[in-house]
C-alpha cells in the first residue's frame, strides 16, 4: 500500500470556470513577454553573436575581478564583460565580436590569456566566428519552425485540427514564457538553449497530448454531454497524473540547477520553468481553449473507441445526473467487482441499468 | 495484457541481461577490463570533448586566397604561352577570377586563343572521377584584340574539394606529430573542416601548427636598391618587399628557386657552433640540383629562407651548396624549431585555414562537470525514488526497477551505438530520470480510473495497459519528433549529445514500462491474486 496518500486520486475541480481566470492572466503573461523581448531583448551568447568565452580559474583564494577588468579593458579588443562563475576562484571573460575577423579572434585570445598569466588556468576557451555564428541562428530558427511543424503535422493527422491548433498555442505560450525567463534574468541565449525550448516543446506536448486524449475518448463515449463539463472530467481525470509527472520532473530539472554545474544553470533554470508552466498550461490553455475552438462532439470521427461498452466512474455517474437526460440512452454501468477476471479481453459484457445519483 | 509466455519472459530478461552486460565496461576499472573479449570491453560510453577535455576546432579553407593564387597561376602561365609563341601584348590585368589582356596586333587574336585554350584543362567530377565536360579556363576574344582568361566556377569548385582533401590529410599528418591520441578530423560542408583533438594539454600550440600554410621557398635577395628604398618608391616589378621575423624588411625576388615541395625531411637540431636550435633539411633529387645550381650562381649574395611571406632568414652563400642537404636558423626556441619541423615535414597546405570556430574544454572542468552531472542524477533519482514509493507504494517500487533497468540500457545503448556523451547529454540523462516514470504512471492511473469504474483488481491492472498505450505512443512520438530534429540540427557539438541521450532516453522508458513493468506486475499478480488494486 502506498506509504502517503496525499495527491487526491480523484478530484472535482471546475477547472474550466476558472478560464475565466487564467486565460487574461496567461495573455498578460505573453504580452510582458514580447514587451520584454521589444524592450531588453536577450543576452545572446556568442553562439549567435560571436565573439570569445574564456572561462578560467586562479590559484589563488579569489579572482581579483576588479583588476582583471583593469587589465583587460586596457587591451582594448572591445566589449569585455567579466563576472564571477559559479565560485569566488571561477571568472568567465567575455569578448564580443564587434565585426571581428576570424583572424582577429584568434588574437584576442592569445591577448586574454596572456593578461591571465600564470595566476589563472583558463578551463574553456570557445569563440565562434561571424559566418559560423549567423548560420548557427539560420539552423536554430529552422529547428525550432520544424519542430513546431512536425509536431502540429503529428497532432493534426492524429486528432481533428482543433486539438493541433490548441496544442500549438498552448506550446507558443509555454516557449514564451520561457523566453521571457531569458529575458529577465539575462540569462546567455545559446544553443543549449534551442536545446531547452525544443525540450520543453516536447514536455509541454507530452503533457497536453495525455489531456487530449482522455477527452477525445470521452468526446467518442459521451456524445451529448456539453464541452465545458465533459473537459473537466477529462482534466479531473487526468489530473493525479499531470501533477505526478510534473513533479518527478521538477525534482530532475530542480536537481539539475543545484548540483548540475555552473555551465547547465541556464538551461536547467529554464526547464524548471518550462516545467511548471507546461503543467500549467496543460490545465488551464490547452484543455479550455477547445471550448473557443469550436470543438463538437460531432466533429470527432471514427468509432467509440474499441470497447462498446461504456463505463463510468461514481463521480462521473453523478457529475452526469446534471445532464441525465441527455445521456440516458447511453449505457452506463458501474460494473460489479470481481465478475470480470483475467479473461476479461474481449469479453463483451452485459449492457447494465443506467446509473442513478 | 498479463500473460506472458515463457519464451516472451525469456526474450525480455535476455535482453535486459544484455543490456547490462554492455553497460558494465563503464563501470569496470581499466585493470578488470583487460580479461575481458575485445568486443565487450570498447563497449564503453564516449566521453565528448567538454567532459573529457579537448579542442573542437573547425576550419575554413580561404577561399578567396585559393582563387587569388591559381588566378596569378593562370595569368603567370599565358605569360609564357605569348612569350614562348612571341605574340605581342599589353595591359596584362587580372580582375577578381579572370585575366585580361590585349594584343598589340589584333590579327593574332585566333593563334593566341588557340594557343591560351590549351593551357584548359577538362574539370573532373570528383564523384565520379570521369570528366563533366567542363573545361576550367575559358578562354573568349574581342573585336580589337581584347582576350579573356574566364576562370570556371566549376574548376574552382574542383579546386576547393581538393584543395579541402589536401588539407585534411596535411593536418592529419601534422597532428600525428604531436603525439596525441586519436584526433577525429572530417570534412564539413564545401569549404570547412573539423577537427576534434582530445585531452590535449596546450591548445594553442595545435592552433599555431593548424594556422600555418607552412608554405616554404628558397628566393634570392634582390640587392638593386635597399629594402627602404623599395618601400618609399616602387620596388623591382620582379620582387617584393616582405617582412623578415626580426622585424627587418627584406626586398626579395618573387620567383622561388627551390619551393618545400622538394623537401624529404627535416628535422629539429642544434647549431654545432652556436648551439642554437635549427631545423636541418634534404631535398629530393630536383630539389638538391637546383638549389646546387642557385648557390653556385650566387656565392657572396645573401639568399631568403621564406615561411609564409615571412622571411625566416637570409644567410648570405659562402660556398655552393651541392649535397642536397641545409639548416634553417632563425633564433628559434627549442619548441618552435621542433614545430617548424613538424611543419615542413607535413608539407604545406594548398591555402591557408582559419579557425572560424574554437571550443576547448581544459581536462579539470571536464572533471568537475561529469561529477557535478553524477550528483545532480543521484538527487534526482532520490527525489523520484522516494516520491513515487510514497505515492504508489508497491507498484512504485516496480517502477523504480524500471527507472533503473532504464538507466542502465541507456547507457549500454550509448556505448554500443558509439554515441558522444556530453554535458547537455548528462542534463539529457537527468531529464529523463524524472520523466521515465511517465510511462508508469500513466499506466498505473489508468488502473485506478479502471478500478474505480468498477473493474476488479486484475482486470483494471490489464485494462490500464492496455488502455495506456495509445496515450504514451501519442505522448512520446511528440517528443521523440522534436528531440529527432534537435538531433538532425545538433551538428556535431554538444546540444547533439542531449537529443541522443533523450531520444534513447524515451526509446527505452516506453521499452521498461511495457516488458519490464508489466512483467513485474504479471509475476506480482499472478502470486498474490490481488482482490484490491494496491495503489
Amino acid at each position: 500500500m502506498p506509504l502517503i496518500d496525499y495527491i487526491p486520486a480523484q478530484t472535482n475541480i471546475h477547472f474550466m470556470r476558472l478560464r475565466h481566470w487564467t486565460f487574461p492572466f496567461s495573455a498578460a503573461l505573453s504580452i510582458i513577454a514580447v514587451v520584454l523581448f521589444a524592450t531588453y531583448g536577450f543576452n545572446l551568447g556568442i553562439d549567435f553573436r560571436g565573439g570569445t568565452l574564456i572561462e578560467a580559474q586562479t590559484s589563488q583564494q579569489a579572482a581579483d575581478i576588479g583588476a582583471l577588468r583593469e587589465h583587460l579593458t586596457d587591451l582594448d579588443v572591445g566589449d569585455v564583460q567579466i563576472q564571477e562563475f559559479g565560485s569566488p576562484r571561477d571568472v568567465l571573460i567575455r569578448v564580443g565580436a564587434f565585426g571581428a575577423t576570424d583572424e582577429a579572434q584568434q588574437a584576442i585570445i592569445t591577448k586574454v590569456r596572456d593578461v591571465l598569466g600564470a595566476e589563472y588556468t583558463v578551463r574553456r576557451v570557445e569563440t565562434v566566428g561571424p559566418s559560423v555564428s549567423g548560420e548557427l541562428v539560420r539552423q536554430s530558427i529552422l529547428a525550432l519552425v520544424l519542430g513546431a511543424v512536425a509536431v502540429l503535422a503529428y497532432l493534426w493527422f492524429r486528432f481533428e485540427w482543433q486539438f493541433a491548433v490548441g496544442a500549438i498555442v498552448t506550446t507558443m505560450h509555454d516557449i514564451f514564457v520561457t523566453l521571457m525567463i531569458y529575458s529577465a534574468f539575462g540569462i546567455d541565449f545559446d544553443l543549449t538553449s534551442i536545446a531547452a525550448i525544443l525540450t520543453i516543446m516536447g514536455y509541454s506536448l507530452n503533457d497536453t497530448v495525455v489531456v487530449y486524449d482522455r477527452i477525445r475518448e470521452m468526446l467518442r463515449r459521451y456524445k451529448k454531454l456539453p464541452l465545458p463539463e465533459l473537459l473537466d472530467i477529462a482534466v479531473n481525470a487526468t489530473f493525479s497524473r499531470t501533477i505526478i509527472v510534473s513533479t518527478t520532473t521538477f525534482f530532475a530539472t530542480l536537481a539539475l540547477y543545484f548540483f548540475g554545474g555552473e555551465v547547465l544553470r541556464g538551461f536547467s533554470l529554464a526547464m524548471t520553468v518550462g516545467v511548471v508552466i507546461g503543467t500549467y498550461s496543460t490545465i488551464f490553455v490547452a484543455a479550455p481553449i477547445l471550448i473557443h475552438l469550436g470543438l463538437r462532439s460531432s466533429t470527432v470521427a471514427g468509432p467509440a473507441k474499441s470497447e462498446p461498452e461504456a463505463v463510468l466512474g461514481v463521480d462521473e455517474a453523478a457529475k452526469l445526473s446534471e445532464v441525465e437526460a441527455e445521456v440516458a440512452e447511453q449505457p452506463v454501468a458501474p460494473v460489479p467487482p470481481k465478475t470480470a477476471g483475467k479473461g476479461s479481453k474481449g469479453g463483451k459484457r452485459p449492457p447494465a441499468r443506467p446509473a442513478k445519483a | 495484457m498479463l500473460h506472458f509466455s515463457r519464451l516472451k519472459t525469456t526474450a525480455i530478461l535476455l535482453t535486459i541481461a544484455v543490456g547490462f552486460l554492455f553497460a558494465l565496461p563503464n563501470v569496470l576499472p581499466p585493470s578488470a577490463l583487460a580479461y575481458l573479449p575485445s568486443w565487450l570491453a570498447s563497449s564503453r560510453v564516449t566521453l565528448g570533448l567538454d567532459l573529457q577535455g579537448g579542442s573542437h576546432i573547425l576550419l575554413e579553407v580561404d577561399g578567396s586566397a585559393l582563387r587569388k593564387e591559381r588566378t596569378e597561376q593562370v595569368r603567370d602561365e599565358i605569360r609564357r604561352v605569348l612569350r614562348d609563341q612571341k605574340i605581342g601584348y599589353s595591359n596584362l590585368a587580372l580582375r577578381d577570377t579572370s585575366v585580361s589582356l590585349r594584343l598589340r596586333d589584333p590579327a593574332d587574336t585566333q593563334k593566341a586563343v588557340a594557343e591560351l585554350r590549351k593551357l584548359a584543362a577538362p574539370v573532373t567530377n570528383a564523384l565520379f572521377g570521369n570528366s563533366s565536360g567542363e573545361m576550367d579556363l575559358l578562354v573568349s576574344s574581342g573585336s580589337d584584340g581584347a582576350v579573356t582568361v574566364q576562370l570556371s566556377e566549376a574548376g574552382l569548385n574542383a579546386r576547393m574539394r581538393s584543395a579541402v582533401e589536401q588539407s585534411i590529410e596535411i593536418i592529419r599528418r601534422r597532428i600525428d606529430q604531436l603525439g596525441t591520441v586519436e584526433p577525429n578530423i572530417q570534412r564539413q560542408g564545401l569549404d570547412r573542416i573539423l577537427v576534434q583533438v582530445p585531452g590535449l594539454q596546450d591548445p594553442q600550440r595545435l592552433k599555431n601548427l593548424l594556422g600555418q600554410t607552412a608554405k616554404l621557398s628558397f628566393r634570392m635577395v634582390d640587392q638593386s636598391m635597399s629594402p627602404q628604398q623599395a618601400l618609399e618608391g616602387r620596388p623591382p616589378p620582379e620582387s617584393e618587399v616582405l617582412q623578415g621575423q626580426d622585424g627587418q624588411p627584406y626586398l626579395v625576388e618573387k620567383q622561388v628557386r627551390v619551393s618545400g615541395e622538394d623537401l624529404v625531411d627535416a628535422q629539429p637540431g642544434f647549431d654545432q657552433n652556436t648551439r642554437e636550435p635549427i631545423v636541418s633539411f634534404r631535398f629530393n633529387n630536383n630539389g638538391a640540383r637546383r638549389f646546387a645550381a642557385t648557390t653556385q650562381d650566387a656565392v657572396g649574395r645573401p639568399f631568403a629562407i621564406v615561411l609564409d611571406n615571412q622571411v625566416i632568414s637570409a644567410p648570405v652563400i659562402r660556398e655552393p651548396i651541392l649535397g642536397g642537404s641545409g639548416q634553417i636558423s632563425g633564433a628559434f626556441t627549442v619548441q618552435q624549431a621542433n614545430d617548424l619541423a613538424i611543419l615542413l615535414r607535413a608539407g604545406a597546405l594548398p591555402a591557408p585555414l582559419k579557425v572560424v570556430e574554437e571550443r576547448t574544454v581544459g581536462p579539470s572542468l571536464g572533471a568537475d562537470s561529469i561529477h557535478a552531472g553524477k550528483v545532480a542524477a543521484y538527487v534526482a533519482t532520490a527525489l523520484v525514488a522516494v516520491f513515487m514509493v510514497a505515492v504508489y507504494g508497491l507498484f512504485g517500487l516496480f517502477a523504480l526497477v524500471a527507472l533503473a533497468v532504464h538507466i542502465v540500457l541507456m547507457f549500454s545503448l550509448q556505448s554500443v551505438l558509439g554515441a558522444t556523451l556530453t554535458m547537455p547529454g548528462i542534463a539529457g540523462v537527468v531529464l529523463t530520470i524524472g520523466m521515465a516514470v511517465d510511462s508508469n504512471v500513466v499506466i498505473f492511473e489508468r488502473m485506478r480510473d479502471e478500478a474505480r469504474e468498477g473493474r476488479s483488481a486484475i482486470s483494471a491492472i490489464d485494462k490500464g495497459f492496455v488502455n495506456a498505450l495509445g496515450t504514451i505512443l501519442d505522448a512520446n512520438v511528440t517528443s521523440l519528433a522534436t528531440a529527432v530534429i534537435l538531433f538532425l540540427m545538433g551538428g556535431s557539438g554538444p546540444v547533439r549529445g542531449f537529443a541522443v541521450t533523450y531520444i534513447l532516453g524515451l526509446l527505452t522508458t516506453m521499452f521498461t514500462a511495457y516488458t519490464l513493468t508489466r512483467l513485474m506486475i504479471a509475476y506480482w499478480v499472478k502470486w498474490r491474486r490481488p482482490a484490491k488494486l494496491p495503489i
